[in-house]
């Protein structure tokens, strides 16, 4: 009894103090997060119903017209079916090369050298958007880099005419987002034992069971992670588009963009967010079972 | 004798530091384009010396972020440069104050029918000091033409197919739609006509351009053949950058912009303001800044006379002389913009598929 007793005792004297340590620790960074995202974006929702900007000389008042307007023009859907499109094009392309690459890191090479690779990972990560993409349009253009060291490698390989079209974009998109893909896949790939895959393979397991079989569902959580992680923001890019993509660079984020910088309807193109942020939810909710899985 | 020196040079000292006192000098604020006129270093420096002012500078992207600027930070620019299609709404928003011509000594040599366009008028009153203007029309890479054309009809032309450069802009786009099939610039009445010619550019264009500076690059690479362009870049990429091009003023008549500096409402430095925007009327300036660095046409009809001959800007009068249709971009209501927006965003849908 004596003994249950001290065990017992400290702890139930902690509990209050457990919770306002929580509160402590959690509470700065929920405050910042309403703060600086909640509110926003509340303003942003109540906007979106609003005929015009609510400045002091402009009239204005609650209106659905601005989600209407995406079910009444068809270019609206065809922008958004691109979006996703491009969205899952990305994850994909970044799933296909970022995702051998973390099994490297994760498995076979050990100590300094994987510090090494990981910096190469990352150093990319370091420089503005902006330059990388530019940077981009230095390789892709017609003549540019990529073209000369083809013809330097085949000679009369001629033209390949990437530069301002959706596959630049896809380029320049993937470029800036695998390392996501890497870092997620490595954490989680980096947690499977080793002796799982040798007990597969002392059992028979070809090499193409093991990943089929073990790896490639230990480590779906952070496969999962990866393609959220850039699906969400691709879907709305509009900077890598309009650089790369030139003619070809329409997308359901640059047309969102257009509405608050060139004619200041910030309704419409709060609308068109919301809507966008709504497929987002849906497409996450028809395929929560495979994610709840998966993780 | 010698205590009247000792007063004298007292009287001498301290109506020096009055006078000193009295030249404030104050740093004002400029809200502009980068790199258009206003923030060239050697005309600061002179502007310092002569006036003892400073000049700041905050630079916009769109005519859209200079409203909203000025919306959100009340009493904080000196001069602002707002083209005269925005001017009435931005004097209608009570953002800029009316002003007096008088108040500009350079102001005599200013062209009427561009001092007083009526796109600068707001209530009776005049809201801006004419500066610059220009036409936008297209510019030709001479290596790819045989005989400069005269219609904007050639930037449909299949031989250019894929050769194109084209603004991505969606009032510039309709206007160039309304231009080619004769509707009123700043409120077309039939955007079925506009949305067709669009479209029709599908298989023209090689991409769009968005600054001077791309343009410079893209057609430096030799990704165009022409481009739509506006005239004062077109001197400087020209004259400065050294590119084959030549500036074309088409038969149906160009898009024509003014440009003018205004004082906001709350402006903290009146009076220096004011020696700014003097200053930058001035036909001195000007030819300075047209020679070596390239400019717009100049609202000063003295400035334009003063430039060397055989300068762009002399040349461009001459041509813009002998076309008869020159409509200015005038103010445009929210839904013409909007509806603008539309077609042109809709055609680019179009274009991906």
């Amino acid at each position: 009894m004596a003994v249950s007793d001290t065990t017992t005792a400290p702890i139930r004297r902690h509990r209050p103090s457990n919770a306002r340590s929580i509160l402590g620790l959690t509470g700065p960074a929920y405050l910042w997060l309403v703060i600086t995202i909640l509110l926003p974006l509340a303003a942003m929702f109540y906007f979106s119903f609003l005929s015009d900007v609510p400045l002091p000389g402009r009239d204005w008042q609650v209106t659905l017209s601005n989600y209407t307007a995406f079910f009444q023009q068809d270019f609206y859907r065809t922008l958004m079916l691109r979006s996703l499109r491009l969205g899952f094009e990305v994850a994909l392309w970044c799933f296909v090369i970022g995702f051998p690459c973390a099994y490297v890191l994760a498995k076979t090479i050990k100590g300094r050298w994987r510090e090494a690779l990981f910096l190469m990972v990352i150093i990319p990560f370091w420089s503005n958007a902006l330059i990388r993409v530019f940077s981009w349009t230095m390789v892709l253009r017609g003549n540019g880099i990529l073209e000369r060291f083809l013809d330097w490698l085949i000679p009369g390989f001629g033209s390949l005419n990437l530069m301002f079209t959706y596959e630049a974009v896809v380029i320049g998109l993937v470029h800036s987002y695998l390392p996501y893909m890497i870092l997620t896949c490595y954490i989680s790939l980096s947690t499977i034992d080793d002796d799982l895959i040798d007990a597969a393979r002392s059992m028979g397991a070809s090499r193409l069971t093991v990943l089929r079989r073990i790896i490639l569902p230990l480590s779906m959580p952070g496969i999962v992670a990866g393609a959220v992680l850039i699906f969400v923001p691709v879907i709305g890019s509009f900077m890598e588009p309009r650089i790369l993509g030139g003619r070809e660079g329409t997308f359901l984020g640059t047309v969102i963009e257009d509405q608050f910088t060139s004619v200041f309807n910030w309704p419409l193109g709060a609308a068109l967010s919301f809507i966008l942020l709504a497929c987002v939810m849906v497409i996450f909710a028809v395929f929560q079972p495979i994610l709840r899985r998966a993780s | 004798m010698k205590g009247y020196g000792c007063i004298r040079s007292i009287v001498l000292a301290v109506s020096l530091a009055l006078a000193s006192g009295l030249v404030q000098a104050d740093t004002i604020r400029v809200l502009n384009w980068q790199g258009y006129g206003t923030d060239e270093d050697w005309s600061l420096e002179k502007f310092e010396k002569a006036t003892g002012n400073t000049v700041e500078h905050e630079y916009f992207n769109s005519e859209q972020e200079m409203l909203t600027k000025l919306r959100t930070n009340p009493g904080t620019y000196d001069v602002v440069l707002i083209n005269s299609a925005y001017t009435r709404q931005a004097a209608e928003e009570g953002l800029i104050q009316p002003l007096d011509l008088a108040d500009y000594p350079h102001s005599d040599g200013l062209q009427p029918r561009l001092a007083h366009n009526p796109n600068l008028e707001y209530d009776g009153k005049l809201y801006g000091v004419a500066w610059l203007w220009g036409v936008t029309s297209f510019a030709i890479n001479t290596g790819a033409f045989d005989e400069k054309p005269n219609s904007i009809m050639e930037l449909w032309n299949p031989e250019h197919a894929g050769r194109l450069g084209w603004r991505d802009d969606a009032v510039e786009s309709c206007q160039f739609a309304a231009l080619a099939t004769g509707q009123d610039i700043n409120d077309p009445s039939d955007y079925d006509v506009i949305r067709e010619r669009l479209h029709a550019l599908k298989p023209q264009i090689r991409t769009f351009w968005n600054s001077e500076n791309e343009w410079n690059q893209y057609m430096s690479s030799g990704e165009f053949d022409l481009a739509t362009y506006w005239s004062g870049s077109a001197a400087r990429s020209k004259q400065n950058f050294g590119l084959p091009i030549e500036f074309v003023v088409p038969r149906e008549g160009a898009i024509a912009w003014l440009d003018g500096l205004s004082l906001p409402t709350d402006v903290p430095h009146p009076e220096a303001a004011k020696q700014f925007i003097d200053w930058m009327i001035d036909p001195e300036f000007y030819v300075q800044w047209d020679t070596e660095v390239g400019a717009p046409i100049s609202a000063n009809e003295q400035a334009v006379a003063q430039l060397p001959d055989g300068a762009f800007n002399k040349q461009l009068i001459a041509q813009l002389k002998e076309v008869e249709n020159l409509p200015f971009m005038g103010p445009m209501s929210d839904e013409t913009r909007e509806k603008m927006l539309e077609v042109w965003q809709e055609t680019k849908t179009f274009y991906q598929e």
